[in-house]
């Protein structure tokens, strides 16, 4: 019976996913099928909504990957922007195309890494057509993979000290970690691979998955689609994660982990599990954060990154994963477009509005974070996920009757 | 011995300068029912930590299953400040953690009540069964355990319906009766599939007519699971009633140790701990 129900659920839930993507696809390629003159401006591919969804795909993986740690685990890690900068570099490095790489690394003559997954695809499946889509499809995905991977190596090697003390080392071993790796990679000893402190671009970014006719044209645009499925495919992997018998470790340890350690739960196994597969996708994420922006720089993924995506976990409500999702959008909404216009110095009727200038934004910003921390604090969500709250309404429905 | 199933060998556990236990000698067979008892602060619960894996004692040993499972002796700064015997004997240092110990087969219970307390009751019981999942992790991340996964739901329904919890299984743990409470905690250690099972004083807390439940309940999980029990408690009525076997401590020492009439008649445990327990 119990399990009858999680099929109904999963099923659902895969039509959800299903719908959300149609739909992604479908608002973005509106403004191919209306005729050029009327399309509004929110629906041109430059529109801010565009980039909001985007990035908002790229950071719900970032906030789920945090909360997975943070709240499902009860481990306060600070190390989010590292993770991502490892896997937006590893993509980076292992994408720009062979004949880019002496323009991309010009500053030390050519690049220490002569290769590129979608190169060697390429080579197998052609670089034209279809071929040319498979090897783009597939250099992709590997080197997101190993992005992930290198991130939970690292991962790894910061838990196996940090993870057996029974304290909060880890927020300081991984904030730590976080601003060295930051340095690291901008060495210019390291230049040959890493670019120094210059960026890598022209490896593959989100716009590459637009497919284009022979002109040039675009036919089908994905370059939103394709962030929103990486992201979901992750967001459902750490789903089951989270509901298998792990998962449920996860949240006993979080819960007490005095008792979990008596039930025969093998703490330091259990931490490094958690926190190399959040690692994982954090390493993901930031690959994809690096196909948005479309270039890799150390100096982009600061603390207050890091910040930022705590943030969105702590709004969402630590330990919801759809409370997660939703802060994302939210937040990413508000802070690139509807509280745009708070920073632009605004005349009505020859009167210039007060308050209204470049950095006024983050200042109304940071008050409503302010009353959200105050007076929300269990976030939007608490630790109750979307699908709980209709079951509650069925139920209360069921007895009313 | 054949029937032995957990000794404990001159153990003493110092906290600093502090001994909490005092070179501790006991057995339990298996099959039977010992209740270890004592003033507050003698150091009883200090005894299953040792023989639990939560802290590791300072001098001596701890077998279980014939298998030696803890064993240390004074090192560094305890070398000096060692009040302890037998200090010389041991020479091997074993400290397994604790979820170790219980997979060996060896489950508690607390005195402060420890579930995980946003899980349900249900929930609660099936986390117990993870350290005897077989499953790794992507695996069952990627739902190929279903079989397994079934089998260990199947278990818990039966298990919560062996100790009466099934009706509550989807609420809350700690929207339970204390009583209740207490009795998933014991129905949690039991999902790890022990041979022993240990109980730091399961009746605190709770009135007669409780107390009179959990006596049958005890001597119900000894028959149907064919469980040993060791238990630290305070209701003397219930440790009279099913022990096999009674020790009793008093700062830190072993000072009786017999079957429930020898220990009522013993004058030692009478001034140190009978007469205050019958006045309370
Ligand atoms: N972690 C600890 N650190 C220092 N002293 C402790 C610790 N745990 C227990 N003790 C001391 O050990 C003694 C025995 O405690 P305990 O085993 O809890 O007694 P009880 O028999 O009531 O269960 C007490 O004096 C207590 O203060
Ligand atoms: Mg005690």
């Amino acid at each position: 019976m119990i399990q009858q129900r999680s099929k109904k659920g999963a099923v659902t839930a895969v039509i959800a996913c299903a719908v959300l993507l149609a739909a992604v696809i479908l608002l973005e390629n509106i403004s191919l099928l209306l005729p050029a003159g009327s399309v509004p401006n929110v629906l041109k591919p430059t529109s801010q909504l565009f980039a909001v969804l985007k990035k908002g795909a790229v950071y719900s993986l970032a906030a789920v990957s945090m909360n997975l740690l943070n709240g499902f685990t009860g481990l306060f890690s600070l190390g989010q922007a590292g993770f991502m900068l490892l896997g937006a570099y590893t993509y980076a490095i292992l994408s720009v195309p062979v004949a880019d790489r002496a323009a991309v690394y010009y500053l030390y003559g050519g690049s220490a890494v002569n290769f590129s997954f979608q190169d060697m695809f390429g080579t197998i499946f052609g670089t034209e057509g279809v071929g040319g889509a498979v090897s783009l499809g597939l250099g992709v995905a590997v080197a997101m993979v190993l992005a992930g991977c290198v991130a939970a190596v690292f991962a790894y090697f910061i838990g196996l000290p940090v993870l057996r003390l029974k304290s909060d080392y880890l927020a300081i071993a991984t904030l730590g970690f976080a601003e060295i790796i930051k340095a690291v990679f901008q060495w210019q000893a390291l230049g040959p691979v890493t670019n120094g402190a210059n960026m890598i671009k022209n490896f593959p970014t989100f716009s590459s998955f637009n497919i284009t006719g022979a002109d040039g044209t675009v036919i089908l645009r994905l370059s939103t689609f394709f962030p929103f499925l990486v992201s979901m495919i992750c967001i459902a992997a750490i789903c089951l994660l989270i509901n298998s018998t792990y998962g449920r470790a996860f949240k006993a340890i979080r819960e007490d982990e005095t008792a979990a350690e008596a039930m025969g739960i093998n703490l330091a196994k259990h931490k490094m599990l958690s926190f190399c597969t959040s690692a994982f996708f954090a390493g993901v994420s930031g690959a994809m954060f690096a196909m948005f922006v479309t270039n890799a720089q150390a100096k982009v993924y600061t603390t207050t990154m890091t910040y930022e995506i705590l943030l969105i976990v702590v709004i969402g409500g630590i330990g919801s994963i759809s409370g997660s999702v939703m802060a994302t959008f939210l937040y990413v909404a508000c802070s690139e477009w509807w509280l745009r216009f708070l920073d632009n110095v605004t005349v009505i009727n020859g009167v210039q509005l007060p308050f209204l200038r470049a950095g006024f934004r983050m200042v109304v910003f940071s008050v409503v974070i302010m009353i959200v921390v105050l007076f929300f604090r269990r976030g939007i969500m608490g630790d109750k996920e979307l699908p709980d709250l209709f079951k509650k309404r069925a139920r209360k429905e069921g007895t009313g009757k | 011995m054949s029937g032995s199933i957990l000794n404990v060998e001159n153990v003493t556990m110092q906290f600093g300068g502090v001994v909490a236990v005092d070179n501790l000698n006991l057995e339990i067979n298996e099959g039977e029912i010992v209740a270890l008892i004592g003033p507050n602060g003698a150091g009883k619960t200090t005894a299953f930590n040792v023989v639990t894996g939560v802290y590791q004692p300072t001098n001596g040993r701890v077998s279980f299953l014939g298998e030696t499972i803890v064993e240390n002796h004074p090192q560094g700064k305890m070398k000096k400040l060692y009040k302890g015997e037998h200090a010389g004997e041991y020479s091997h240092v074993l400290a397994p953690t604790p979820d170790r110990i219980t997979k060996l087969g060896m489950a508690r219970t607390f005195q402060n009540i420890r579930l995980w307390k946003s899980q349900s009751v249900f929930d609660n019981v099936l986390i117990a069964m993870h350290c005897r999942t077989h499953t790794n992790f992507l695996a069952a991340s990627l739902r190929l355990n279903h079989k397994e996964e079934q089998e260990q739901r199947d278990r818990v329904a039966e298990l919560l319906q062996t100790v009466g919890l099934y009706d509550v299984k989807d609420e809350p743990a700690t929207s339970l009766p204390y009583g209740k409470q207490r009795r998933l905690e014991i129905a949690r250690a039991l999902a790890t599939d022990p041979k022993l099972l240990l109980l730091d004083e399961p009746a605190a807390g709770m009135n007669p007519q409780e107390t009179n439940e959990l006596t049958a309940f005890i001597g119900q999980i000894r028959k149907d699971f064919g469980m040993t029990v060791f238990l630290i408690e305070h209701h003397m009525d219930l440790v009279m009633d099913i022990s096999d076997r009674i020790y009793v401590l008093d700062f830190g020492k072993l000072i009786a140790h017999g079957t429930p009439e020898e220990i009522q008649n013993n004058n030692r445990v009478i001034d140190a701990y009978l007469g205050v327990a019958e006045d309370a």
